[in-house]
């Protein structure tokens, strides 16, 4: 979230598209309430299905699975033709009057640079107008040049009419004008508007460009860095968002750092490759914060690996393992079913082990047949859980979902009993990206470990066989820095002291050398302590200042808010820099005052910014900076020439269409997304599989957990799987509430109760009547055999986002038939 | 209630007359459920079990979000789920289904058996298994349809609106574990003013039979509840107007204590005869009738 959930309760218009969050997040959800019942917020949901959140809405639109952004690119259309945006700051605060390079194209369905065999583009064709060796940033403020940005997004949304809207979407045009009047309502100064989505948004072929449509929406609106504004997504489990800010995914170190590749050799050469330059050489010249990325990446190495990492070593950066191809789960599994992996340099075999943790690729991979067949290529595999998984008893899996003879399967299955969030201690990072901590609840039953102490038996035991045989590359594991009193089970207390940065030698005050900011061995204040020849260490920078001198801030519960606008920023630590709404220099116009006075983000008192930590040097004044710190041009993103797939979201049909597209029937779906060629990588057309099926989850259940409660309450509340079926498509089939019904998609088939519903109905897409359907995914062959169930992704597809390589969950499709 | 509590009581079943000794000065309290902004999600249905340790019962699902078609001995809670046709969209009504602890409580009245059903000074309507003679009258009694007799105890069973929790000073446990604020606890006056102020602000967006659900019929209920649909309680699965029925009344305001009165009379009639023709006297010692059988 750029907000956060109390914020929320800031809004007077809240769009809940892409997500449902009074199902999966019932807890925030109250902030909702409470801005319906404070401020008579309007609460505005798009959703294939009348859900929960929408059963407490002022306005549902029914929608399309997998439509959303002509939807959105639709809103935007409406807010520039009826000029309900907030042109002001479009102008100070967007790239809206940035003038972009002549060789930006959009044709047919393709953006310029597109290598047709590759499927790839090429992003250097978006650029913007100037040479960034010579020249700066060309700028025209009156955004009338028809090759600026604002004309340019003017004229790609000009397709999306109302009625190409409701072709598209199946929303009815009415509707659609309701959503898009209370919506835009927000394009004035004294209005602020949220955007909140979830993986209703990420889990598509064109994922990223949903996002993308809805922040060009708030941009456009005015309602990015401003209290009851922002782009909020809400997280998936309690501290997704911690392991996404510590490495989750291998493209990234902690704080989002590059993982290097083979070609970056030194420092220096990654340094040039990561560090963002900007052309602006305007009066209002940009921070480009990025610019301070040494200090965070020679941080990072030296608590890695402490005194080993020395300057003449180049701090040990060529300890860190370079990236020589893609190694995201989901490649990781193809390269394990196929046995084979296309890396820099040629072929090399498939992975002979696998390590899971906390995670149940059977269960919440897609295509589930390929799962437990990758899974039976291995060697090994160890799984740390608290229950056991379908991953864990993959070599039994019914045939159903791709089971075999499991004296067939040669794969040895390891089973570390893990504690689970309960029984150990730590921080939770929420969806408001607030550090949390909490304790221990009950020790975990039998011999189960938490998880720090499962890695550091692991590691000492590598390392201790790295000491007596050697091997090829024992410097990493030798030299890494583990300093910790229990090196057997590290206190998570020091891990996180570790991650939060101190000084190793005493730091001088950068406004009076004569002073020392920091003496050597004391935790650091925050990142802008950080030095970059060594003399601190932080493990992310991103969550420096979580642990200083005064303490563990995570721990911090006071409910003092003297804002009034539920900041609390004495109550636990929210990155960066305790600062609770990100971008917030927007909130104010370029004088430094509040867009609305009611609601100030920040503000300019003549000194110093005040208010929220200002996202911002704290004295400099207005005028100085553009407000986006981290991006180059000092400007937020309307054009956003660094993605993958396009600068400007366009709609494209899921990777199994429903529709050939209206928009340019010869590129249907995204040409850039990914997908695999094995022979279980099989995707359907809609003559053979005309309903298009979504998936989701249920508040009663926890992912996959649930169903091993034995004789548990929310096996009680929930008791087992269903497919939602609209009343008409039921009728049409012969199939009655309460009976058994079978979905079959090109990869597998499923059967479970049929829940006939109103919530779900049926759609006029391209002048033709077509169904929805969609079903929840928590059950699995594992667990209590009461509560066992169908294995939802039996059906789903291997297609992906190609910025993020997520799959596409959420819009496939799929026949019913009366079982 | 299987523990005394110390509570004041207002009311009793099996007595013809109230048994309010007025000692202390004690607000009705009331649950407080705001339908609007009632999300379904179940927190209180798990709160209840889990606080009065109501034993796991098997549920299935037959194609509906709702855990159980009614409420059951061992499930005091539910929360109802209903679609409707409106305004030419669609309206997905939750409304959480449990005890409505009476004004006039019908249970309380039908019930035979003294004790077994009373109603506090601070309105709560609670059973006593220990009195209780499972006699299902009480069934009869309730227009909303809650006591459950429970197979294996014999006994009747609902939600006592946690009495053992309210009598300590917490809230009850469905209210504590609601996410969202929709449901509330307090005083029955705070209750009906915060209900009062929320169907202000939905008639204000347009829901203009929005009301409060404290039915006259049964003297107001000790959980009101805000309804967007007032003009239509049954979609909620609410009763219209509620009443306890006539035959119970009748019962209990009449036959009842003409019953007591017909006892009454008996035993006066008896004492009068009494001393009208005293004790009914044996004469001799082989004066009894069957002793004395006349000869053949």
């Amino acid at each position: 979230m750029t907000n956060g959930w109390v914020d929320i309760k800031n809004a007077d218009v809240i769009l809940a598209m892409g997500g449902n969050a009074a199902e999966n997040h019932p807890v925030g959800f109250k902030w909702f309430l409470e801005a319906k019942k404070t401020r008579g917020a309007k609460l505005v949901v798009v959703d294939p299905r009348f859900t929960r959140t929408a059963s407490v809405a002022d306005l549902y639109a029914p929608i399309r699975p997998g439509t959303d952004i002509a939807f959105l690119n639709g809103l935007i259309r409406y807010a520039i033709e009826k000029k309900r945006y907030h042109e002001d700051y479009v102008r100070l605060h967007t790239n809206g009057p940035y003038v972009v390079g002549e060789k930006y194209a959009f044709n047919e369905g393709l953006f310029s640079g597109f290598d047709e065999a590759k499927k790839e583009y090429a992003k250097d064709n978006w650029a913007y107008q100037g040479d960034p060796k010579t020249t700066s940033y060309e700028l025209d403020p009156t955004m009338e040049n028809p090759r600026c940005v604002f004309q340019l997004l003017k004229a790609h949304v000009d397709r999306y009419t109302p009625e190409m809207v409701a072709r598209i979407c199946g929303t009815p045009k009415e509707t659609f004008e309701k959503v898009a009047e209370i919506v835009t309502s927000t394009g004035v100064p004294e209005k602020a508007g949220t955007i909140t989505y979830a993986l209703g948004w990420t889990q598509h072929s064109t994922g990223v460009q949903m996002i993308r449509a809805g922040a060009v929406l708030q941009l456009l609106l005015g309602n990015v860095g401003r209290p009851g504004g922002g782009m909020n997504a809400f997280r998936g489990h309690s501290n997704i968002q911690g392991a996404t800010d510590t490495a989750g995914t291998f493209e990234i170190l902690p704080g989002y750092l590059k993982t290097p590749t083979g070609q970056l050799a030194t420092l220096q050469a990654y340094y040039e490759n990561a560090v963002p330059t900007t052309m602006n050489k305007q009066a209002w010249a940009t921070m480009n914060y990025w610019t301070n990325y040494p200090k965070f990446m020679v941080s990072l190495l030296k608590a890695t690996w402490g005194k080993a990492a020395t300057k003449d070593n180049d701090w040990g950066y060529e300890w860190l393992p370079k990236v020589d191809g893609n190694y995201s789960w989901m490649y990781i599994f193809d390269d394990m079913y196929r046995g084979s992996s296309t890396r820099v340099g040629g072929k090399e075999p498939g992975p002979e082990g696998f390590i899971t943790f906390g995670m149940n690729p059977v269960g919440l991979g897609p295509n589930s047949k390929k799962m437990v067949a990758a899974l039976s290529k291995l060697k090994w595999l160890v799984v740390v859980e608290n229950v056991e998984t379908e991953t864990a008893r993959f070599w039994n899996a019914p045939k159903e979902y791709g089971g075999a003879d499991p004296s067939k399967i040669q794969t040895e299955v390891f089973l570390l009993p893990a504690a689970s969030f309960a029984e150990k201690d730590g921080t939770f990072t929420n969806s408001a990206r607030w550090l949390q901590w909490k304790w221990k609840a009950l020790d975990p039953p039998g011999q189960s470990k938490a998880d720090q102490e499962i890695l550091a038996r692991t590691f000492l035991a590598v390392r201790d066989l790295y000491k007596k045989e050697g091997g090829a590359l024992p410097d990493p594991i030798l030299n890494l820095s583990w300093s910790y009193p229990n090196p057997v089970n590290p206190d998570l207390g020091e891990v996180l002291k570790e991650m939060s940065g101190k000084a190793l030698a005493d730091i001088p005050d950068p406004k009076d050398t004569a002073k020392v900011l920091k003496t050597a061995g004391q935790q650091l204040d925050g990142f802008g302590q950080l030095q970059d020849d060594g003399t601190t260490m932080c493990g992310n920078w991103l969550h420096s200042g979580v642990y200083t001198e005064a303490g563990n801030n995570a721990q911090r519960r006071s409910t003092a808010d003297p804002t009034g606008l539920g900041m609390f920023h004495n109550w636990a630590f929210s990155w960066p820099a305790n600062r609770r709404i990100m971008y917030n220099r927007a909130s104010a116009d370029a004088d430094g005052k509040p867009w609305d006075p009611k609601r100030p983000g920040i503000a300019w008192n003549g000194e110093k910014w005040v208010g929220d930590v200002p996202d911002m040097k704290p004295d400099a004044p207005p005028g100085t900076f553009g407000a986006f710190i981290m991006l180059p041009e000092g400007v937020a993103r309307l054009y956003a020439p660094s993605l993958n797939d396009g600068p400007f979201p366009e709609h494209y049909e899921a990777i199994e269409a429903a529709i050939v597209n209206p928009l340019h029937p010869k590129v249907t779906s995204n040409p850039a997304s990914k997908r695999f060629s094995s022979d279980k990588d099989i995707y359907g057309k809609k003559e053979d599989f005309p309903i298009v099926c979504t998936t989701y989850r249920l508040t009663e259940h926890f992912h996959y957990w649930t169903q091993h409660q034995h004789k548990g309450t929310l096996n009680q509340l929930q008791p087992g799987f269903f497919v939602e079926l609209p009343e008409g498509l039921a009728k049409e089939k012969g199939i009655a509430n309460g009976s058994q019904v079978k979905v079959i998609s090109a990869r597998g088939e499923i059967q479970g109760v049929a829940m006939v519903t109103r919530r779900l109905q049926q759609l006029t897409i391209d002048g033709k009547p077509a169904w929805q359907i969609g079903f929840p995914i928590h059950w699995g062959f594992a667990g209590d055999p009461n509560h066992t169930g169908p294995l939802a992704n039996t059906l789903t597809p291997s297609a992906m986002d190609p910025n993020t390589w997520t799959p596409e969950y959420k819009a496939f499709l799929v026949r019913v038939e009366k079982a | 209630m299987s523990v005394q509590q110390n509570l004041e009581i207002r009311r009793s079943s099996g007595a013809v007359w109230g048994s309010l000794s007025g000692m202390r000065s004690v607000p009705t309290v009331s649950k407080y459920i705001d339908t609007t902004t009632c999300i379904g999600c179940k927190a209180c249905e798990a709160a209840c079990i889990e606080w009065n340790d109501l034993r796991h019962i098997a549920t299935e699902q037959t194609g509906t979000y709702q855990t159980l078609p009614t409420l059951h001995a061992e499930y005091w809670n539910l929360i109802r789920f209903n679609e409707r046709d409106f305004d030419g969209g669609l309206a997905w009504l939750m409304r959480k289904d449990q005890c409505m602890h009476c004004e006039e409580p019908g249970c309380l009245t039908a019930c035979p058996a003294p004790g077994a059903i009373v109603q506090y000074a601070n309105g709560i309507v609670d059973v006593n298994p220990d009195q209780c003679i499972g006699c299902r009258y009480c069934e009869t009694g309730c227009p909303f349809d809650v006591p459950r007799f429970h197979q294996t105890t014999g006994k009747m069973a609902k939600c006592t609106l946690c009495v053992d929790r309210v009598s300590v000073g917490l809230e009850p446990a469905c209210i504590k574990a609601c996410p969202t604020g929709c449901l509330q606890f307090g005083t029955k006056d705070d209750m009906v003013a915060l209900g009062l102020r929320r169907v202000d602000q939905l008639k204000g967006n347009g829901f203009t039979h929005a009301t409060l659900y404290n039915p006259e019929g049964v003297h107001g209920t000790g959980v009101v509840t805000v309804l967007a649909h007032g003009d239509h309680p049954e979609w909620y699965d609410l009763p219209a107007d509620p009443h306890v029925p006539l035959l119970v009344k009748f019962w209990k305001s009449i036959l009842r204590p003409l019953g007591g009165i017909a006892i009454f009379g008996a035993v006066i009639g008896a004492f009068a005869h009494y001393t009208r023709f005293g004790p009914r006297e044996v004469k001799g010692a082989d004066a009894t009738p069957e002793r004395n059988l006349p000869e053949a």
